[in-house]
């Protein structure tokens, strides 16, 4: 091979090659779109929610009823037809499911995980593993009315004179649609934790509660957090599982209260979801509280999420 | 309790589970192995008779009879895969945890077969206490490293001075005394496997297990390690798997050689194996010749 065709075979810019460009560029539009969408969302989001408050509406050039922004923040009731936009009573049945689905989720998935991962003979873990999965996989509808047509009437037993429509078995329900989540992410970082520290343990004495409790779930804590943060996020933001199951009263509920649960309540995708398929018109007032709502959802899961990061941040520097 | 209770680490064992005392009432006196004209007279700890393990089909040993010696050092050699680790798991049955392993014959820990319908295996390892081949310390602090296997033996006692005694023992006090709260991971390689010493050390046990525990070391960790072993004979009794011919010569009283296909070829004092061994294949191994 003489020097000159050396220099050209090591020379060749397949980088640059058109081929590769045109694949390049295709990757990065594909990652584009989804932060074009994102992007496009918040402002959607942020302008019609402007439209909405009386502060900001005339900068947006919008005339007609408006609602005042502290009315909304501090507002404990909720009536469209009287123009009552007191968002509380919505922000409180959201915590409220968020609460009381993580009473449900968080022990029963992270039992079930630490089952898979430790217990579990390779047989039972084939079964109950796609069992999880179908879980998670029934459209969120179908909770809604399982927890109608079949937690209710059971609770009923326990609590004569429930009402169909409340919070506790729309928590309940959304608790069993977020146990898979919990229980895979959370086996996932306990099956990743190295066989050495269980063979420590087993080495000292110890039964297999002490090395599943005591060794395997601290080892796996921040991906466990991890998973209860994304549970959350999603009990958060669930819709059609709460419109069905959780009434349209907008009360104003204390989250910590297990009484109030017994009562119906309205959680803001439900009340989003209301707006939409009521007679709310294009343009009006009631129409733009759908985006006011909207935001404030979308605030209170950004939080959620930065504070998770910051968690496993935490943990994943003292592990 | 039996007599290699060090008084320093009374500890109340109302919890221990009843099968395992019996497991060593009353001592097993027997001669240990006699050797080059000596006959030492120390009681048997661990007994095996007969012991075969197979993984499925392939047979890792082959009937295994050995006796080890109270408050001593036993090695055992030999080369890659003859079987040394699987002998050494069966005397704290944590072959049990490997599906695929299935164990023959009879060890006894002083008098009781340990293979009984009735042992618990975890009873009997609070008994036989083992240090691994790779460091393997807890994510915890050193502390709660050291004291875990008092914790889950729901033991009463001092453990800030247990805690301590056991890391002094294991030549890491000096080192870590200012630094109890850190996590174990924090440590050197080195001081992590004495850390692993201490915590197998401070629930007391009689017998500890050590496979291979200076190999992932360095030569000044290792002959730290080594010192140590020799210590801990004083007080327990010690089997340890080695690779490192000199290191079984430097720091052990008996020597077991097993050769490939899980036979054990040889097992006598220390000084004999090396120095005027019976077996001319055992003779092959030591000088290199095979293996
Ligand atoms: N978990 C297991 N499953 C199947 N076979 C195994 C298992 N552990 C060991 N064996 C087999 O048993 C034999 C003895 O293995 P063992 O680990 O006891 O040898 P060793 O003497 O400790 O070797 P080394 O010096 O390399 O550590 C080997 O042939 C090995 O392949
Ligand atoms: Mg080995």
């Amino acid at each position: 091979m003489s020097t000159d065709d050396l220099t050209e075979d090591l020379t060749r810019r397949t980088e640059n090659a058109p081929q590769e460009l045109l694949t390049r560029s295709f990757f990065f539009l594909c990652a584009v779109l989804s932060i074009v969408t994102t992007i496009s969302i918040i402002v959607l989001l942020t302008t019609e929610a402007a439209k909405f408050f009386s502060a900001t509406a005339p900068l947006m050039g919008v005339e007609g009823p408006t609602a005042s922004a502290v009315d909304f923040f501090t507002g404990t009731e909720w009536i469209i037809n009287n123009e009552q936009f007191g968002v509380l009573p919505l922000v409180s049945a959201t915590l409220a499911i968020t609460v009381g689905s993580a009473v449900v989720a968080l022990p029963l998935g992270v039992a079930t995980a630490i089952y898979l991962s430790e217990y579990a003979s390779p047989r039972a873990q084939s079964v109950l593993k796609p069992a999880l999965e179908v879980l998670a996989g029934v459209p969120t509808v179908v909770y809604g009315f399982f927890a109608v047509v079949y937690i209710t009437p059971a609770l009923r037993t326990l609590i004569p004179g429930l009402g169909t429509f409340n919070m506790l078995s729309a928590s309940i329900v959304v608790g069993i649609m977020i146990i898979p989540m919990v229980a895979s992410i959370s086996e996932d970082a306990m099956s990743a934790v190295p066989d050495s520290l269980r063979q420590a343990g087993y080495g000292m004495g110890a039964t297999k509660f002490d090395v599943s409790v005591g060794i395997v779930v601290p080892a796996a804590l921040s991906g466990i957090f991890s998973s209860f943060i994304l549970a959350l996020s999603r009990a958060i933001g669930e819709t059609m599982a709460v419109t069905v199951a959780a009434g349209s009263q907008a009360n104003l509920i204390n989250p910590l209260n297990p009484v109030d649960y017994l009562e119906g309540a309205l959680p803001m995708t439900a009340a989003m979801v209301n707006l939409l398929t009521g007679d709310v018109t294009g343009g009006g007032v009631a129409y733009r509280s759908l985006f006011a709502i909207g935001l404030t959802l979308f605030f209170i899961t950004l939080v959620m999420n930065i504070i998770s990061d910051l968690v496993a941040q935490r943990y994943r520097e003292e592990s | 309790m039996t007599d290699n209770t060090n008084p320093e680490f009374a500890v109340d064992e109302s919890t221990d589970d009843p099968t395992t005392d019996d497991m060593v009432t009353g001592t097993d006196v027997s001669e240990s192995v006699t050797s080059s004209g000596a006959t030492m007279q120390r009681d048997t700890v661990v007994s095996a008779e007969n012991v075969s393990v197979w993984y499925n089909d392939d047979r890792a040993l082959r009937d295994i009879t050995l006796d080890i010696p109270e408050k001593q050092v036993t090695a055992m050699i030999g080369p890659s895969g003859c079987g040394k680790s699987t002998f050494l798991r069966c005397i704290n049955r944590m072959n049990d945890m490997i599906d695929a392993a299935r164990v023959e014959g009879d060890l006894y820990l002083r008098t009781k077969n340990v293979y009984d319908d009735d042992v618990d295996p975890v009873a009997l390892r609070r008994r036989v206490g083992m240090v691994f081949q790779t460091p393997n310390p807890f994510p915890k602090s050193i502390y709660d490293n050291v004291a875990y296997g008092l914790k889950i033996q729901n033991k009463n006692g001092d453990y800030d001075r247990i805690v301590e005694e056991s890391l002094k023992r294991a030549a890491l006090w000096d080192e870590v005394s200012d630094q109890l709260d850190q996590s174990g991971l924090e440590l050197s390689g080195g001081q992590q496997q004495r850390l692993c010493i201490a915590r197998a050390i401070a629930p007391d046990p009689e017998v500890i297990l050590m496979d291979e525990p200076a190999s992932a070391l360095d030569p000044v960790a290792t002959s730290q390690i080594e010192d140590l072993i020799t210590e801990l004979a004083e007080e327990y009794t010690v089997v340890i798997v080695t690779h490192n011919m000199q290191q079984a010569a430097r720091i052990s009283n008996k020597t077991a050689v097993f050769l490939t296909g899980g036979e054990l070829v040889e097992f006598d004092d220390t000084e004999k194996i090396f120095e005027n061994p019976e077996s001319q294949r055992v003779e092959d191994y030591i000088t290199g010749k095979f293996g």
